[in-house]
């Protein structure tokens, strides 16, 4: 088991090598892409402590990264009181927003499971956006906030992309870390144990109310901090910049990227961001395939390849790119484990 | 003062009555059966000691104090464990992580290694409990109660689908868990040849209600016992 503790920190610190050297390696536009990409892997993390390890499903945490670009747009454009904060300062706080957001979601939700608690939080994902119509002269309505451009502060002499690559692989990286701790030691098996059976957990002394309310809270969040970088990084806050379809689409990439594996969840991030911003390109390689000609220009392509792509790898990777990942290491690692 | 006191319990579902009046006590140390028929309502007396139901009458006392207050999250902390009739294992655990969470109950995860090897399961430490056979997984379950450090196990048919020979080893592996680890067991069972090799007093319970009670010599040969199990003879 040492040697286990041992690959992990290996392939954290390997990670965080990468994610340093990254920006000498690419263009800067490339960076901010990038960057996007970090963004939703911090709510994936947290979508994945959520059903991954707790067992709960959300189709609602579009939602919550909503409250965390408008708790962001808030308090730097509006501010408290006449000061405006400075966006950087606002994320911890959106984050907390959008957590007891998440604990308030999570009460109910223990009288919830499977696909009831689905709709409900798919709901609530519908029923948000009308929140900033309805308060518009304080959250900006359909016409939205705009935020100071992104700038790179305490003098850095990185580019705005690069300085938001920075910022935010380094905050997903420490969420990561987080993330990691939490659910390798006790924490994580008392989240499994209630996935697993609840009555046993229950038995085993494990109060279902407590966790599955934290485990809520915690991947409210880390939506709230995703959703406060990309309100940042876009510069504009609207009803839009979180659509209804992206709780969806979240859901859809944590499945992709295997529920409980934290590394295989970039690869379903990065599904994200492709699919949603690089669609023309992705239906330009569909095109390779004989007998295949799609127009990248038409409406609703982007879900149709999206969709079709999602049945696809589900269907030859049941257990998303996580699960390929440990069924092809695992004999091997089992077999490290039964040595040490 | 008896460890366990059930007493007068009345639990209903609906028009169903589950339990009717049953009391029954078990002093520390003993190995108590609760044997009946299907649906004598076995295991919804042990529900109502796990608190997972609340009894609609009646008073479940553990050393003394009622249980009726204590949350099912609580049962455990003070001292009482169990095992279910259908296997209820973390299936994407391994048999260690399992045996830990039995651990958080009481102390941290200290001594989950120590039960491993009691069990025999030791080498199979870092499987999925979902891989093992089901006798195999029946003893994680019980490791993972023990791993709690109970005073009072609740054992939901141990023997249910263990060959025969498991059956007999099991009948041995009870007394001598009982004796190492000062336990006092409560036992459902189907397996009559179990129940009576082991148990030193057993209440027999059919259709909710209390039918006999006694050493397993006495409640063998009980008229009233045989007819609830083989119906009435005319």
């Amino acid at each position: 088991m040492r040697l286990k503790l041992a690959l992990e920190v290996l392939g954290l610190l390997a990670l965080a090598a990468l994610i340093a050297v990254m920006p000498q390696l690419v263009s800067s536009f490339t960076a901010y892409e990038m960057a996007t990409v970090g963004m939703y892997f911090i709510a994936l993390l947290g979508l994945s402590i959520l059903t991954g390890y707790s067992g709960q499903i959300s189709l609602g945490h579009g939602a919550f990264m909503a409250i965390g670009g408008y708790t962001t747009a808030v308090l730097s454009v509006n501010g408290v009181y006449g000061h405006h904060i400075r966006d950087l300062w606002t994320i911890p706080i959106a984050g907390v927003v959008a957590g007891v957001a998440g604990l308030l979601v999570g009460i109910p939700a223990l009288r919830l499971s499977g696909l009831y608690l689905a709709l409900i939080t798919f709901g609530i994902a519908v029923s948000f956006r009308q929140i900033p119509l309805k308060f518009d002269h304080f959250l900006g309505g359909t016409s939205g906030k705009v935020l100071s451009l992104l700038k790179t502060p305490f003098g850095l002499s990185a580019t705005p992309n690069n300085w938001i690559y920075y910022l935010t692989w380094g905050i997903a990286f420490v969420l990561l870390v987080a993330a990691w701790l939490f659910v390798r030691g006790k924490p994580g098996r008392t989240l499994k144990a209630i996935r697993d059976s609840e009555i046993a957990a229950a038995s085993s002394g494990i109060s279902l109310a407590r966790y599955k309310t934290l485990a809520f809270a915690m991947s409210a969040f880390y939506a709230g901090v995703a959703g406060s970088l990309y309100a940042i990084a876009r510069g504009f806050m609207n009803p839009d910049v979180f659509p209804i379809v992206l709780s969806v689409y979240l859901v859809a990439a944590l499945a992709l990227g295997g529920v409980d594996s934290f590394l295989g969840l970039i690869v379903g991030a990065s599904a994200i961001y492709v699919l949603v911003n690089r669609t023309a390109d992705v239906t330009q390689w569909i095109n390779h395939l004989p007998a295949v000609n799609l127009n990248p220009q038409r409406p609703g392509m982007p879900d149709v390849i999206f969709g079709a792509v999602l049945i696809v790898v589900l269907i030859i990777l049941p257990t998303g790119v996580g699960g390929a990942l440990r069924r092809l290491f695992g004999p091997l690692t089992s077999r490290l484990y039964s040595k040490s | 003062m008896p460890l366990l006191e059930v007493e007068n319990v009345t639990k209903r579902f609906g028009g169903i009555v589950a339990l009717d009046g049953v009391s029954f006590v078990a002093q520390p140390g003993e190995i108590v059966g609760l044997i009946g028929p299907n649906g004598a309502g076995k295991t919804t007396a042990f529900n109502v000691i796990t608190r997972l139901y609340t009894p609609d009458e009646g008073d479940v006392r553990f050393e003394g104090k009622s249980l009726l207050g204590v949350r099912p999250s609580g049962v455990v902390t003070r001292g009482i464990a169990r095992t279910f009739q259908n296997v209820e294992l973390f299936r994407g655990m391994s048999v260690l992580d399992n045996v830990r969470v039995g651990a958080h109950a009481r102390h941290g995860d200290q001594g989950a290694d120590d039960l491993l090897y009691y069990v025999n399961l030791h080498s199979l430490r870092y499987r999925p409990a979902s891989e093992l056979p089901y006798g195999t997984q029946k003893r994680v379950e019980l490791a993972r109660a023990l791993a709690s450090s109970p005073r009072l196990l609740l054992l939901d048919e141990p023997a249910g689908g263990l060959s025969h020979e498991e059956v007999e080893q099991l009948g041995t592996f009870i007394k001598r868990m009982r004796d190492d680890y000062e336990l006092t067991i409560l036992l459902v069972e189907h397996h009559m040849g179990l129940v009576m090799s082991t148990a030193d007093r057993v209440h027999v319970l059919d259709f909710g209600r209390k039918i006999a009670e006694g050493t397993p010599a006495e409640v063998q040969g009980d008229k009233q016992v045989i007819e609830a199990y083989l119906g009435a003879t005319s």
